[in-house]
């Protein structure tokens, strides 16, 4: 039978479609229930419209429900987000009472479901108090999937919410250091990228050449990229500075390609200090993309000659691994899960000024053959570790451990 | 002889909670971490792509070296071999004695930089049972290239800590096979599980394998889904290298 899953063996390894089907065999037919607030838009939709297929393919009875909430919930769960990345902001005891509304709304509409599952994945803080709402004995066990850079929230969020996270038999965080003291397993489950997506999927060289016509871009000349939201912690105005201190010794073009962040009240700001560092320098591109741009990402990513995150700080930095992937060396703020990806001197060098960057640029520039060399670690690394069909397995290597009472050890038959 | 029995696993990971930012810190939560998170951080550590040097292969000399700068305690620490430890608590002992002369000699703490603290974590294991059973030395060769890396993770790296210590699930297997097979299985043992990553170790076995006696079964290993991918990699990259090579032309043009 060819299915989603075969589609996936060529680029993770037909072993590793083998392996899936291994562990899934002892969850076949178990109710798996993920929950989140939006269809579209954002990584964790993303990463649910292929996963929950992928579970289902694989004998897993999975399911995928969102909640609804009114204009005032959705700016509350913003302000929690930004909360939990840090941002000193606060909510409004209304607004605190708004949310507390909505999930109550959500689990009386979802009770059916939820209650019949044996899995139930909460991403994010926007449903996470949907489980205070259960009524009665709770039957399956309940997985509180946080995205979030939690590694240094706002405390007085931050202790709203755990009062709801507390409850749940486990939690998901992307990195070690984001895990918080919470009463109950806490499991580290890095995210991933899809191979067979838009933004990754190989194309032909004259769909990339076409695209980087299209923006202007020189093909003869090194094309330095970085793509990221126009935010501070993502150091744009640093890459400026980087590419001046190449661009005497180097003819080449830099591409800062972003969203336009128009629910990010920073990001005009920032977004004007890049323009004004930019100073009308032709050969600095800066690309306002639309966030279904999918396929333009990833041209840029595989016209470029090298791939910049100097981010000052950095949740995953999925779009390493997208450009890993691509068999781009990555230059990389020495940052968060960064670190993790860009192995210094093997994927690429993290750095921790313009300076830095500059000089590792400078130095990649001039060794083509390193390039190539680097990009090929990249690409394994990423085959190796940060694909869907890693996090598929860890997700349901999760929940057998969860079903067997969380041992050490499991072995089963 | 009973056929060989293939198994999996997969693992995953925890946090605990618990972290250190400077060498008397990473000291004392060693010594209080539950033995699974010392197994975590030298075992489940070898689950990781090598790059680096491979003195480096467990997660305290990884820190030692890059986060504490201090190149003689990572040396130090790289350099143990967790299998010759007749348990956890010998090979935790281990470590804080290296730690603790290092502090002893060392004029000031080492310090990490904030946000490079050393986070401890344990893992879960889930062994499986894959149904498949090799039932001669070539049965064993033909599947090792298609095994998963739990799978030769758990044969190949986790075997050594079950009985008999220290050898792994292969080569317990292939002496029962008579001493014709000694060759091959002197083969296999030489690949240090230190120095190399699941996939090459996987490609090493299937290698060694190959190289049986005919009177064992015959060569069946054949080609393996190393090779597939690596021609697919190497289409994608032929495919990508027109682009660097572009861009590569670009730098040396004149200015």
């Amino acid at each position: 039978m060819s299915g989603l899953l075969d589609s996936y063996a060529r680029p993770a390894g037909p072993e590793v479609i083998d392996h899936l089907r291994q562990v899934a065999r002892p969850l076949a037919g178990a109710k798996v229930v993920h929950v989140n607030s939006t269809a579209t838009g954002g990584g964790v939709a993303e990463i649910l419209r292929r996963l929950v297929p992928l579970m289902r393919e694989l004998g897993i009875d999975a399911s995928w429900e969102l909640i609804d909430g009114d204009a005032e919930f959705f700016a509350t769960t913003k302000t929690f987000h930004n909360a939990l990345q840090g941002n000193k902001v606060d909510a409004s005891r209304r607004a605190l009472e708004n949310y507390e509304r909505i999930n109550r709304e959500n689990a009386a509409r979802l009770r059916p479901a939820l209650e019949a599952a044996d899995f139930v994945f909460i991403h994010d803080p926007q449903p996470a108090a949907l489980l205070r709402n259960q009524q009665g004995e709770r039957h399956g066990r309940w997985i509180w999937r946080c995205h979030i850079d939690v590694s240094r929230p706002h405390r007085p969020i931050w202790k709203y919410l755990r009062e709801f996270v507390r409850a749940y038999d486990a939690s998901v965080f992307s990195l070690a250091a984001f895990a918080q003291p919470l009463p109950h397993p806490q499991y580290l489950i890095h995210p991933s990228i899809d191979p067979i997506s838009e933004k990754n999927v190989l194309l032909p060289a004259h769909e990339v050449e076409s695209v980087l016509d299209r923006f202007g871009l020189d093909r003869s000349r090194p094309i330095l990229l970085q793509v990221s939201r126009f935010d501070r912690f993502k150091d744009p105005v640093g890459v400026i500075r980087a590419y001046h201190l190449v661009k005497p010794h180097a003819p080449v073009q830099l591409v800062l390609a972003g969203g336009t962040a128009s629910d990010d009240p920073e990001g005009e700001d920032v977004l004007a200090e890049v323009r004004d560092a930019a100073a009308g320098d032709p050969d600095i591109h800066i690309l306002l993309l639309p966030s279904d741009a999918h396929r333009d990402i990833n041209a840029l990513q595989r016209g470029a000659t090298l791939v910049l995150q100097k981010s000052l700080r950095e949740g995953f930095g999925l779009t390493v691994t997208e450009a890993l992937w691509k068999g781009r060396p990555v230059i990389g703020g020495d940052t968060g899960g960064i670190t993790l990806q860009v192995v210094d001197r093997h994927t690429g060098f993290l750095v921790s000024t313009p300076e830095g960057a500059a000089f590792r640029i400078r130095y990649l520039l001039s060794r083509p053959d390193l390039i190539a060399e680097m990009g090929k670690k990249g690409r394994k690394l990423v085959r190796e570790n940060f694909l869907l069909t890693r996090h598929l397995r860890e997700y349901m290597t999760l929940m057998l451990s969860l079903r067997h009472g969380a041992q050490d050890r499991l072995e089963i038959a | 002889m009973a056929p060989f029995q293939f198994m999996d696993c997969a693992v995953t990971t925890l946090a605990l909670g618990k972290s250190a930012q400077n060498l008397r810190e990473f000291r004392d939560r060693i010594a209080e971490v539950p033995p699974q998170s010392i197994s975590h951080h030298f075992y489940e550590a070898l689950l990781r792509p090598v790059f680096d040097d491979p003195e480096y292969r467990n997660d305290f000399a990884v820190w030692a070296r890059r986060q504490l700068h201090d190149n003689l305690l990572a040396e130090r620490l790289g350099a143990i071999d967790p299998i010759e430890f007749e348990s956890l608590e010998t090979l935790r002992q281990e470590v804080i004695d290296i730690i603790e002369d290092r502090l002893a000699e060392a004029t000031f703490v080492p310090w990490a930089a904030s946000g490079h603290e050393f986070h401890f974590q344990r893992s879960q294991m889930v062994v499986l049972d894959t149904g498949l059973r090799a039932s001669t030395p070539a049965d064993l060769a033909a599947r090792v290239p298609r095994l998963s890396t739990g799978s030769i993770f758990y044969h190949f790296v986790e075997g050594r800590r079950r009985p008999p210590i220290k050898v792994d699930d292969f080569s317990v297997w292939l002496a029962g096979w008579g001493p014709e097979l000694e060759p091959t299985r002197e083969a296999i043992a030489a690949i240090d599980y230190h120095l190399w990553s699941l996939t090459e170790m996987r490609t090493l076995i299937g290698a060694a394998l190959h190289r049986l006696p005919r009177d064992s079964g015959g060569r069946s290993a054949g080609r393996g889904h190393d090779d597939d991918r690596t021609r697919d990699d190497e289409r994608v990259h032929g495919e990508e290298r027109a682009h660097g090579d572009e861009r590569a032309r670009g730098n040396e043009a004149p200015r």
